[in-house]
């Protein structure tokens, strides 16, 4: 039965993953053709004073994706210092 | 802790590392690089000195309180330098023609000034700060916690 129930839930699932890249719900393959990146390569110098490019995309125009990245670099080194003061911790009270 | 030539190369290795790490991160708006690679750069150097030296010895200089502080400014910082051009929007880079990292530069290839990006510079220098006090605290955690000491507070 519980085989059955995932089985059904498999093919559920893979069939949404196919129906969202079949062309009526998705785009063709690479179009529309790149307006965001001659965009930003034609303007970044102007707009935020950069010769890389990339610096301006990281922490200007995309600068939200890079405080997700922070906010994880954050996350991972709190939870190791939490971890490891924790074991310090029961073996003192041990 | 390792023989005495390691212990004597490292040192003197280190203080090579730490400045091409600070350039990396200060020249991340005109070279390829930035807060992270520089910050990674620094971290490896700690990598080496705590290979070298035991991370007993490392524990002395390396304060696991002093690196949650400065992991916690650097990310302070960066959160409002993001909030500084929130009258346009989020992440707006408002320091560009201002006094501070100002300078706009020709359109297309140039040499580069390093008084450019706005505040690009700077969120480069909090993400370096952030990014050598955790990994550095997470290294120095795991190394201490591998050889059977604890977390210094």
């Amino acid at each position: 039965m519980r085989q059955v129930t995932g089985l059904i839930a498999l093919i559920v699932l893979v069939a949404f993953l196919v129906w969202g890249v079949l062309p009526p719900t998705m785009r063709d393959f690479g179009y529309p053709p790149s307006d965001m990146d001659d965009y930003i390569i034609e303007n970044a110098q102007e707009q935020t004073g950069n010769n890389n490019v990339v610096a301006s995309v990281v922490f200007d125009y995309r600068g939200f994706d890079t405080l997700g990245e922070a906010t994880i670099l954050f996350t991972a080194v709190t939870g190791v210092l939490l971890l490891l003061r924790a074991s310090k911790r029961r073996k003192e009270s041990s | 802790m390792l023989s005495k030539i390691v212990r004597t190369v490292a040192n003197q290795l280190i203080l090579f590392i730490l400045i091409f790490g600070l350039y990396v991160i200060a020249h991340g708006q005109i070279t390829p690089g930035g807060g992270f690679q520089g910050g990674a750069v620094i971290v490896s150097g700690v990598v080496m000195l705590l290979v070298a030296f035991s991370s007993k010895e490392l524990k002395k200089s390396l304060r696991e309180r002093v690196l949650s502080i400065m992991e916690s400014t650097g990310a302070l910082i960066f959160i409002i330098l993001a909030f500084v051009g929130i009258g346009t929007a989020f992440f707006y880079n408002l320091l560009v023609g201002t006094p501070i990292f100002g300078h706009i530069p020709p359109i297309g290839p140039n040499p580069g000034d390093i008084w450019t990006g706005g505040v690009v510079p700077l969120m480069n220098l909090a993400v370096g700060i952030k990014v050598v006090a955790g990994l550095s605290a997470v290294v120095l955690a795991l190394a201490l916690f591998s050889s059977g000491e604890e977390v210094e507070e």
